[in-house]
């Protein structure tokens, strides 16, 4: 009794609750692990971020040079006055017209897999879509220098004539020579280019819409379209617009194309159907051995003008995706 | 205690999907819209040429199905079998007209492939007006394989090492590498090309060589491996790396034990496919490559020629003989074929997750399952 007594009078009154601090200390091993790790994305870090520290320090003499009239000087004759003011609209235009020939296309291919496609042949199809996504884009290039620019000179030239109506058709002078090397045959290439990932990833969006409101919808007596229209295309909507603006991002950034088809040329004209053009991409690719270290920092400006356009573009395309319900699934790659 | 059913004869009823009224509209659209193009195309439509005529034809198509199913159908039903036969045919032909634009170099290219010597022999002996038989693409190709396995090397431990980071150990550090990985892969890959040539090359005269061609690619597939890398382990599921750590194992049990293995398939699929495309792209190895006519075993020293280097320099820089363009289609044959290879590869590595048996395994398991 007394033994009793005297382990309850030890106790406190009153115990009050402290949370027990726990303190686990990682094993050696584990400090030694988690450091390299660490170790290893600080080097990622540091090496992405010394490339554009590098890319900023190269470009600086250029815009010093001449502040933001580069953004609007056509020349491009150094290193008095360079400016993208010529190459900005032609990369712009070039993307924007292979935007519009692949959206259409690569959604229409997504829809037909996704949807409509028999069971059978949806895989082989899938499998057939990203591996056309993966290849190079010099074979494009190769197709559309030596095998589509030949056979679109009388297509261009038959549009030219007969949407005459229409602004920036007209080609002059009007004869056969003036038809190479135009935006819209290095844009039509482009588009063929960007339609696989534009494809791969709308229908990647697709094959998420819940099954549930599928079959909800049909129960409510809807037509396949309906229910398409319905449920699977409002459900991947941001998806699709990813997918777009990555689509886009890499018709900006395409160098291969463009250098093959586009004949260059000065200044600034919204004549697609005329020869003539020249990307930022291909103004680097073509003079960065001639422009020589005197001539080098305007063309680190360009490209970093490239690289904001990319990533503003990136950028815009995560947002819209993690807004939306479809959007986790949308891989970059 | 079931009644007997009625023994009536059960004939199955076939629910086809398309009906033969479909069918039949389908067809007669096509052929009538053939019929009235054909009339109209050469006299009084102002068009010309095979595309025009495709064209013409298929949009023909469409109207004349649409007017056909307006009269049997009514709206609902009209607009969506013409959906239906609108994404079939559009859909099927976007796909087919990509397959034939990238199947277009393979084609030309056979012919030069045919040539043992394309491919057993450089250009060393074989000069610009060399016919076919001359010289071949064994340096581009040797070229493309070093280089594609030092950026590999370069690029792949410190992707999935960074992915690791991110996914295990996280921390206040983990949002400013995701935020510039992020950032990276919007870097056009000229730039990184144009980054190499000037810092290494110019500035600290080095020298084009193969390395500094397999360290421009490596600054374009870094960003990939780390991104892919990091979806595929976060996709490792949480209750067993809990279950690991229940068991007493250190971080660096769990990880290289428990997360890799289950991540394997993804990891290496993910690899494979950055390969693919570090092997293709032209734009980083424009100027740091360099460009020669012999052999070079050695990536780290003189010029290495690879395949897209080699397409480019003969269709685009010389590109004068008939001969330089099969050169360059041949080129392209055969580096198409070596995508394709990284391509199977990776389908038949991400095919099986671990634990699921391969089904010659399962045929064995069954089998051992019959006979015990």
């Amino acid at each position: 009794m007394s033994a009793a007594a005297a382990t309850t009078s030890a106790m406190p009154a009153h115990a009050e609750d402290v949370p027990r601090q726990l303190h686990s200390k990682p094993v050696p091993a584990d400090r030694l692990f988690r450091g390299l790790l660490r170790g290893a994305g600080i080097a990622v870090l540091a090496i992405t971020g010394s490339i554009l520290l590098f890319l900023v320090i190269e470009a600086l003499p250029a815009f010093r040079d001449e502040g933001w009239r580069f953004l609007t000087q056509t020349n491009t004759l150094p290193p008095d006055e360079f400016g993208v003011g010529a190459l900005l609209p032609y990369t712009v235009l070039v993307a924007v017209i292979s935007l519009v020939v692949a959206l259409p296309a690569g959604l229409a291919a997504a829809i037909y897999i996704s949807e409509y496609a028999p069971p059978g042949l949806q895989r082989p199809l899938i499998s057939v879509i990203d591996l056309l996504a993966a290849i190079p884009s010099i074979v494009f290039g190769l197709w559309g220098f030596l095998h589509f620019m030949p056979q679109m000179l009388g297509n261009d030239s038959w549009l030219s004539h007969h949407l005459s109506l229409l602004p920036c058709t007209s080609v002059q002078p009007d004869e056969p020579q003036s038809y190479v090397g135009s935006v819209f045959i290095a844009a039509i290439v482009v588009g063929m280019l960007v339609t696989p990932i534009i494809c791969s990833l709308s229908r990647q969006v697709f094959s998420q819409a819940p099954q549930g409101e599928r079959e909800a919808a049909y129960a409510l007596g809807s037509t396949r379209w309906g229910m398409v229209r319905t449920v699977v295309l409002p459900f991947g909507r941001a998806g699709v617009i990813g997918s777009a603006m990555l689509g886009l991002g890499r018709a900006l950034g395409e160098t291969i194309v463009v250098t093959f088809i586009l004949v260059p040329t000065t200044g600034f004209n919204c004549h697609i159907l005329q020869s003539g053009g020249n990307t930022i991409t291909d103004e680097v690719a073509t003079h960065v051995v001639d422009f020589g270290t005197g001539g080098l920092p305007f063309l680190f400006a360009a490209g970093l003008v490239l690289f904001v356009m990319t990533l503003i573009i990136n950028t815009l395309a995560a947002i819209v995706i993690s807004r939306s319900r479809s959007g986790s699934s949308t891989q970059a790659d | 205690m079931a009644s007997t059913a009625p023994a009536s004869a059960d004939y199955p009823t076939r629910i086809r999907p398309v009906s033969p009224a479909e069918t039949a509209t389908t067809v007669g659209a096509a052929v009538g819209s053939l019929c009235l193009v054909w009339l109209l195309y050469e006299e009084i439509l102002p068009f010309s040429g095979v595309v025009g005529f495709l064209i013409s034809w298929y949009l023909m198509f469409l109207v004349l199905y649409a007017a056909m199913a307006a009269m049997q159908w009514d709206a609902r039903d009209a607009v969506n079998r013409l959906s239906t036969v609108g994404f079939g045919t559009g859909g099927a032909l976007a796909i087919a007209i990509v397959v034939a634009t990238a199947s277009y170099a393979l084609f030309k290219g056979f012919g030069a492939v045919t040539h043992l010597s394309f491919l057993t022999q450089t250009m060393q002996y074989a000069g610009p007006r060399s016919p076919l038989k001359d010289g071949g693409v064994l340096h581009a190709i040797v070229g493309s394989l070093e280089q594609l396995g030092l950026a590999t090397g370069i690029s792949v431990p410190l992707g999935i090492a960074a992915a690791l980071f991110l996914a295990e150990v996280g921390g206040p550090l983990a949002k400013p590498v995701r935020t510039i990985v992020e950032a990276m892969t919007a870097l056009p890959d000229l730039i990184a090309g144009m980054f190499i040539y000037s810092l290494f090359i110019l500035s600290l005269g080095f020298g084009q060589s193969g390395v500094m061609a397999s360290l421009a690619i490596s600054v374009n597939m870094i960003p990939i491996v780390a991104r892919a890398s990091e979806v595929v382990i976060r996709l490792v599921p949480g209750s067993l790396r809990e279950a690991s750590y229940a068991l007493g194992a250190s971080q660096w049990r769990t990880v290289l034990n428990v997360v890799l293995p289950t991540a394997r398939t993804g990891l290496a699929t993910a690899v494979v496919l950055a390969m693919a495309r570090g092997i293709g792209e032209t734009a980083p190895v424009l100027f740091t490559a360099g460009f020669t006519k012999v052999m070079n075993l050695n990536p780290f020293s003189g010029p290495q020629l690879n395949l897209p280097l080699y397409i480019w320099n003969y269709v685009r820089i010389e590109g004068e003989v008939p001969a330089d363009f099969t050169r360059g289609f041949g080129a392209a044959f055969v580096l198409v074929v070596l995508v394709l290879i990284l391509f199977t590869i990776a389908r038949v590595l991400g095919g099986s997750t671990p634990g699921q048996l391969s089904k010659r395994q399962q045929r064995r398991l069954t089998k051992e399952a019959q006979l015990s």
